[in-house]
């Protein structure tokens, strides 16, 4: 089978008496896509905050290219080449478009503990920060305040702060969260565009985007992982036609 | 910033060509603004460029002012010798401070930041026999830097104070505009994409606290040199919030913002003192004014929105 970008083995995480995620395994290889459907309240979110680090644990291991980062604080997953979205779009307010990508740009160099030469003077950075920025079709906003971006470049930022570290693995956390089917449109084909060599995990309400970029879906119920396997198997299993497609 | 840097060379021209004219009162008013100005700066890294209000930040400045103190008058030390200890004690007491404060958030910082300002104050008041407690240290001798002019004399040292803050206010501004000041913002706005990213939010954090404590601490070394005199006063939870509302009055995160607001605060008090004990009170109205009128500050009210 080969090295696995991403494996999860039996994790679970509660709140209170709440399993979110109950005895999850997933195995992702590298370079795969991989969709995470699942009706609203699944899980879905929770496991990307475990796989991410943001949350703890409550019990199982996650491996990330064979290395157990179970316990492993969330910056250093990112200097192992995770990186993730938000579905609640979760960037830098007050900071204009290129600042935000030059804070991804610079997360994991060492540049950034640099304390006494302007952010300006590292063109290298600047550069880096553009072409991210260019590759979800931003260039001409690099200039303008956050908080007063359209919901839909709000949305290409996100992907562009997430690019900018050149992850090898990439949870998106519905992209197209609250974008016009249009727009939609766009982000679908932005993340078909992206690079082959990095392994990408979405959580995508719209199944029709979801089966658009992967290969292979996992289905989440009440935290559980109820069906596995490749789009056509998915599409035609009948238990997920009954739970998630209501039909 | 182009702009806001013209503007602070501006005042600072004014205030040096004006000084050698101005009577004895106004002029030591005027270098208390400039000491002040460094103690509202540094507290503006920690609070508005890095989102973290603290309320105890009289502690690192009247650890620095009484380690000049009773260097200055029991070991007749030397200006380098105080200079030194006294922004090395403000370091430590915040770089040990900050281990304790920094676990913490939002109002349970601005708690932990002010009960262990009140320790500082506790020791200032209860250590007697290291800081004289009530009575305060007195008879701090002026430094002798080998110049031409003594700092003894008013002007000499208005001009040291305003190139110390000038220097303090350089060092800072440096600080916020590298790449370490732009992760700091981002920490006051996203911690959680920070550290997403790939910072360890925690550091650079502490780092900030260290960093704010140990400007402070300058500050707090030329204020023993300035008034003479430290006491217990110094390091009282009036002035952090003192010091507090001048950063908020001048506007958070702008550095040049805070020292204006400082000024205004040194002369409105001394202005206010001649009419009422009820500084206090004048204080608590001119924060509740900011809040309303000015949220963000001075500086906020005349840049207007940013696009
Ligand atoms: N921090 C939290 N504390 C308590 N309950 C939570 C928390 N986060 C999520 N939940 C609960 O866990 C369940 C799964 O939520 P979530 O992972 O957001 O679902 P999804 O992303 O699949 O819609 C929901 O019932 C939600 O209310
Ligand atoms: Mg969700």
């Amino acid at each position: 089978m080969g090295e696995l970008a991403l494996r999860l083995d039996a994790v679970s995480k509660a709140f209170g008496g709440l399993r979110a995620v109950d005895g999850v395994a997933l195995a992702v290889r590298p370079g795969e896509r991989r969709a995470l459907i699942g009706p609203n309240g699944a899980g879905k979110t929770t496991l990307f905050n475990l796989i991410s680090g943001e949350l703890p644990v409550t019990s199982g291991a996650i491996r990330l290219f064979e290395r157990d980062v179970t316990r492993v604080a969330p910056h250093r997953r990112a200097a192992l080449g995770l990186a993730r979205t938000f579905q609640i779009t979760n960037l830098f307010p007050t900071l204009t478009v290129l600042e935000n990508c030059l804070l991804a740009v610079q997360a994991l160099t060492p540049v950034k503990f640099s304390m006494l030469r302007p952010l300006a003077a590292y063109h290298a950075l600047e550069e880096r920060a553009r072409e991210a920025l260019a590759a979800v079709g931003l260039a001409d906003r690099a200039a303008a305040v956050v908080r007063n971006l359209s919901h839909g470049e709000q949305r290409q930022l996100e992907i562009a702060l997430a690019l900018a570290g050149r992850p090898r693995v990439l949870l998106l956390d519905e992209p197209t969260a609250g974008l016009s089917p249009a727009e939609s449109h766009l982000m679908a084909d932005l993340l078909q565009r992206l690079d082959p060599a990095i392994t990408v995990l979405i959580i995508e309400h719209d199944m029709d985007i979801a089966l658009e970029i992967a290969q292979h879906v996992t289905v989440l119920h009440y935290g559980r992982v109820i069906a596995d396997g490749p789009r056509e198997e998915i599409k035609a299993n009948p238990l997920v036609r009954e739970i998630y497609l209501g039909a | 910033m182009s702009r806001r840097v013209a503007g602070v060379g501006l005042i600072v021209l004014l205030a040096a060509a004006v000084a050698p004219v101005l009577p004895a009162y106004p002029l030591t008013l005027l270098t208390q603004a400039f000491i002040v100005a460094i103690l509202a700066m540094s507290l503006d890294v920690l609070l508005g460029y890095t989102g973290l209000p603290s309320l105890g930040h009289a502690a690192y400045f009247g650890v620095a002012a009484y380690a000049v103190a009773i260097l200055a008058t029991e070991r007749q030390a030397g200006f380098a010798t105080c200079l030194v200890v006294g922004i090395v004690a403000a370091a430590v007491t915040a770089a040990a401070f900050g281990l304790i404060a920094i676990r913490a958030a939002g109002t349970y910082f601005l708690m932990i930041t002010l009960a262990l300002g009140m320790v500082v104050w506790g020791l200032a008041f209860r250590w007697v026999s290291l800081t004289k407690g009530d009575n305060g240290i007195s008879g701090v001798p002026r430094p002798e830097l080998g110049l031409p002019w003594s700092l003894w004399g008013p002007l000499p040292f208005f001009y040291f104070s305003l190139v110390t803050a000038v220097l303090a206010w350089v060092l800072m501004g440096l600080l916020v505009v590298s790449p370490f000041g732009m992760s700091l913002k981002g920490i006051r706005e996203s911690e959680s994409r920070m550290r997403i990213l790939g910072y360890n939010v925690w550091l650079h954090k502490y780092l900030s606290f260290v960093i704010s404590g140990t400007f402070a601490g300058l500050a707090g070394v030329l204020w023993a040199y300035y008034n003479g005199f430290v006491s217990p006063v110094d390091v009282q939870l009036v002035t952090s919030v003192e010091t507090l509302l001048m950063v908020a009055l001048g506007g958070p995160g702008t550095l040049a913002g805070p020292a204006v607001g400082a000024a205004l605060i040194v002369f409105l008090k001394n202005f206010v003192s001649v009419y009422t004990k009820r500084w206090l009170l004048i204080l608590g109205a001119v924060y509740i004014g900011v809040i309303l009128f000015a949220p963000r500050g001075l500086a906020g009210a005349f840049r207007g929105q940013r696009h």
